[in-house]
């Protein structure tokens, strides 16, 4: 019997994988670059690279149900006459209703008003609606201005300054002229149908100095009333951190790469910005050394899905944490109820994310009516409401674990690392070491 | 008429007086006197109250201005009559950057020049400057007119929207999609409109040339990308 050679399998590239491959074709054939939403779906070191050590020899726990766990937080101590008192330390991130649905605003204005938090408006401006369901809502001042006005300012609890989010520092917004219907355009003072582009700078003030003066100005308007958050993409968050506190910051928004966008091009989400996980002790290094943490706020978002991921965020240093793509999952997005017509758009539940076409089968990123018409904003807005209640149960689990009064008196002492890379990241030591690679020598 | 005098009394002064007035029983003409450059003087009037600034005043003068008559006797540091919903805003010298920037209504009067980007992302304001403005004006403008007694700067109206812009003098560049339009009869009725209101008696409207969006990048073409 002859030797048969065996058969060499064919083998792809690594470097163009069939994903690179397809990128490239239909590059070719369209002209245009892939846009899409959502926030970054490569892997990068997170909070799953995280572990707590839980009580031992040297602490003790508190029980569970008996001894209680605090979690309220307050936001905008630092000037603001009234200051934001919320139950839960996880609030609702910006999304503009243009982006989602009216529905879908209204539900997480109902889920998040149920759990005692807050919800936040986002390029657009604020419905109505919106107001009318958010016991606590925070109100977005944007490089656009898109329906921007005085009365809108002084009706919100407090007054977000956007410098930039995690899915696209340096990065303006866009919204494709399928999701453009009379009422987006009439709260966009725009024509119906056009593509509308979201600046990625603000008209009337360059850098930190005048941005200083613009907060003034701000203040001046809401009789200094509203606490002022400054809202920072992941991308220098030492410098940036201690920036927003120079201007005059009572609250600073991180927001890290895994954060969402209604809609940007993929390759600003996937190559541009820092994972969450590297930026929260730069942050809280930045408000230590000005002797500022616990003054001025720390907000964490980008990626939080968990109680554990929020027990994980405020053990770093951060006061709260804000969930965006996490909430709309909550209120139905990418639903394998509707699986069959994810499929009729060439994905599957779970991959959706063409949310700038307008077409979401679960009626969320869209402003077509009998889509929108899907969610139940009362149903929807309970879905969420038990999802933040459940991470909060979570998160106090953990942090009685580790025998902790309060959400807060977590610690980074409280945590090691599974990775090399989350240990230098979250600057606590890899799992059975004493190392935290580029603090201690090897 | 009541004076603030900004040397002696601090701008949270003015500015909580001018959110508390009750139209039926306060005095609606206000005075400011010795502004020194300040920031945010007048900013988030909601009320018909008239405010004379007798001098030059920071950032910001008349922010978000809501159906009030502000008027500085002086020049105006960057974003004057920012964000403007409704009411006049006169400025008797120069003003600097973003002039009426992202306003939504009223009108906004610069009796001498302006500087860069204004009227940047105007949406509804009518700007009316009797001297010349800097590069960028008009900056993806939406909505509102823009009237240039004197010349404009680099890239006029560069990404415009809906806006209308009228110029008397020259114009160094027009920006991206920024083309000169037909000055149709409607328009020169509003430019007299305007011309009228902004005190301007000696000028014709025939004499502006218009500008406008061309319209080509309100929906992406890859083969537009060159513009950008």
């Amino acid at each position: 019997m002859s030797y048969q050679n065996p058969h060499t399998p064919p083998r792809k590239s690594a470097t163009f994988d069939d994903y690179t491959m397809a990128e490239i074709r239909r590059a070719a054939a369209t002209g245009i670059y892939d846009i899409r939403g959502g926030g970054t779906k490569r892997k990068v070191p997170h909070f799953d690279d995280l572990l707590f050590l839980g009580a031992s020899m040297s602490r003790y726990p508190l029980e569970g149900y008996r001894e209680r766990c605090d979690t309220s937080v307050v936001l905008g101590s630092r000037f603001a006459k009234k200051p934001i008192e919320l139950k839960i330390p996880i609030t609702i991130a910006g999304m503009s209703f243009g982006a989602l649905s009216g529905p879908a605003k209204e539900a997480l204005g109902r889920g998040a008003t149920i759990a005692g938090t807050s919800t936040t408006t986002g390029d657009g401006g604020m419905t109505d609606e919106e107001r009318g369901h958010s016991q606590t809502l925070v109100y977005q001042y944007l490089p656009s201005r898109y329906g921007m006005n005085p009365k809108d300012l002084r009706r919100a609890d407090a007054i977000e300054v956007v410098i930039g989010q995690g899915a696209k520092p340096g990065g303006g917004g866009m919204l494709l002229g399928q999701k453009i219907s009379d009422r987006v355009a009439e709260m966009r003072t725009l024509p119906k149908g056009i593509d509308q582009r979201s600046a990625c700078r603000h008209p009337d003030w360059t850098g930190p100095d005048d941005l200083e003066i613009k907060i003034g100005e701000l203040r001046e308007i809401t009789d200094w009333e509203k606490p002022i958050y400054i809202k920072i993409g992941g991308a220098r968050p030492y410098y940036d951190t201690a920036l927003a506190v120079k201007a005059g910051a009572d609250v600073v928004v991180l927001d890290g790469m895994q954060g969402g966008t209604a809609a940007t091009q993929d390759v600003f989400i996937e190559h541009v910005g820092m994972p969450t996980l590297a930026c929260i002790r730069p942050a809280v290094q930045a408000l230590q050394d000005l002797g500022m943490h616990r003054k001025v706020q720390l907000i964490v978002s980008g990626g939080i899905r968990s109680g554990a991921d929020v027990a994980k965020a405020l053990a770093l240093g951060a006061d709260a944490v804000s969930i965006g793509t996490a909430a709309m999952v909550a209120i139905g997005d990418n639903d394998p109820h509707w699986e069959s017509e994810y499929q009729k758009l060439g994905t599957t539940s779970g991959a959706y994310d063409d949310w700038h076409e307008g077409k979401d089968p679960a009626g969320i990123t869209t402003q077509d009516p009998d889509l929108a018409s899907r969610l139940d904003p009362v149903v929807a807005g309970r879905r969420l409401a038990n999802y933040l209640k459940v991470m909060t149960l979570e998160a106090q689990t953990i942090a009685r674990a580790c025998g902790h009064n309060h959400v807060h008196n977590l610690e980074p002492e409280d945590l090691v690392a599974l990775t090399i890379e989350a240990a230098a990241m979250a600057r606590v030591p890899l799992a059975g070491t004493n190392w935290v690679p580029g603090t201690t020598p090897f | 008429m009541p004076t603030f005098d900004l040397s002696t009394q601090t701008l949270r002064d003015l500015n909580s007086a001018l959110h508390s007035i009750d139209a039926g029983k306060n005095d609606l003409a206000f005075e400011v006197v010795n502004p020194r450059g300040s920031h945010a003087v007048a900013v988030g009037i909601d009320q018909p109250v008239s405010v004379d600034v007798k001098g030059s005043v920071g950032y910001y003068c008349a922010g978000m201005n809501d159906g009030g008559t502000v008027t500085v006797h002086g020049s105006a540091g960057p974003g004057v009559a920012e964000n403007m919903m409704s009411g006049t805003v006169v400025v008797e010298g120069d003003a600097s950057q973003y002039a009426g920037a992202t306003g939504r209504g009223g009108l906004l009067v610069i009796k001498g020049n302006a500087a860069s980007r204004c009227g940047i992302s105007m949406k509804g304001i009518d700007i009316v400057v009797h001297g010349n403005i800097g590069h960028m004006s008009a900056f993806m403008a939406q909505s509102g007119h823009l009237v240039v007694l004197g010349d404009a700067g680099d890239a006029l109206g560069d990404s415009l929207y809906e806006a209308k812009l009228f110029v008397r003098g020259t114009v160094k560049s027009l920006g991206a999609d920024c083309i000169e339009k037909e000055l149709r009869p409607e328009h020169i009725a509003k430019l007299a409109e305007l011309l009228d209101k902004a005190g301007v008696t000696d000028v014709k409207p025939e004499e502006f040339k218009r500008y406008g969006s061309a319209r080509k990048l309100y929906n992406f073409n890859i083969d537009n990308a060159d513009a950008y």
